[in-house]
């Protein structure tokens, strides 16, 4: 059997719902940012997989998958210097103690 | 066949190091699935004929990402602790499955529109005219190297030492 678009589009959905699950259930900020990184290199996954099997000589799937992993820089960079700021002044990272501004 | 072989090998490592990250208690050693199974999806880019994505894959997240993310784990002592969950766990595994089934339902019953034509390679000269030619993506470009340009300062104003 040989492989097609479904394959690597199931293969994104399981790696996005990994990384749904952990950014719900962990207390560490920091390993609730790594499953954010997971699910947003689930949606890469499956944006080459359009651009190769449905428009393989645009690659504008390409070019989105681009502009993702520049904002999932920024993201990274940006959340763990919050995290290392919120360690400095709480002592923890734990995401169900940060609960300064919970109603 | 080979296509065929590579891509089992690195959907199940890249699954496997991904459950990893999140089930293993150890955050650092989570730390490190996290790079291999960033390291099997640049894998995977290539079995899509995407080479030019690939080694971008390598070398912001394998590099700069996974460093970055090794970084903060050092310069904050909850390792010790360990990587727990919350009282969600079961709510949040239920929501996970069901999500996994709707999505999965969808996407093997959706008519999809396949071309049937071999991909475009190598795809560099072609992105690099899809991004800086004409009518392409180069006002998105240079809203992207602003927004880099923020995120770094902002990450510099927010750990700087007061």
């Amino acid at each position: 059997m040989s492989i097609g678009l479904e394959h690597y589009l199931i293969l994104s959905a399981i790696l996005f719902s990994i990384g749904l699950y952990g950014a719900l259930a962990k207390r560490n900020a920091i390993v609730i940012l790594m499953s954010i990184e997971i699910m947003l290199n689930a949606v890469n996954i499956a944006m080459v997989a359009f651009s190769r099997y449905i428009v393989p000589l645009l690659l504008t799937g390409q070019v989105f998958v681009i502009f993702i992993i520049v904002v999932a820089a920024a993201e990274a960079a940006v959340g763990l210097a919050i995290i290392i700021a919120i360690y400095r002044s709480r002592e923890t990272i734990d995401a169900t103690k940060i609960d300064l501004m919970k109603w | 066949m080979g296509l065929e072989i590579a891509f089992w090998i690195l959907a199940v490592i890249g699954i496997g190091a991904a459950l990893a990250v999140v089930l293993l208690r150890d955050i650092f050693r989570a730390a490190l699935c996290l790079v291999l199974s960033f390291l099997t999806i640049a894998g995977i880019y290539i079995t899509l004929s995407a080479d030019f994505l690939a080694a971008v894959q390598v070398l912001i997240y394998v590099g700069a990402i996974g460093i970055l993310i090794i970084l903060a784990i050092m310069l904050t002592r909850d390792v010790q602790r360990g990587s727990l969950s919350n009282k969600l766990r079961i709510p949040a595994f239920v929501i996970a499955i069901l999500f996994l089934g709707a999505v999965v339902f969808a996407m093997i019953n959706t008519p999809w529109q396949l071309a049937g034509v071999a991909p475009l390679e190598p795809t560099t000269p072609a992105l690099a005219g899809k991004l800086f030619g004409e009518k392409g993506f180069i006002l998105p470009v240079e809203i992207a190297a602003v927004l880099l340009l923020a995120a770094i300062l902002g990450a510099i104003v927010l750990v700087r030492e007061k």
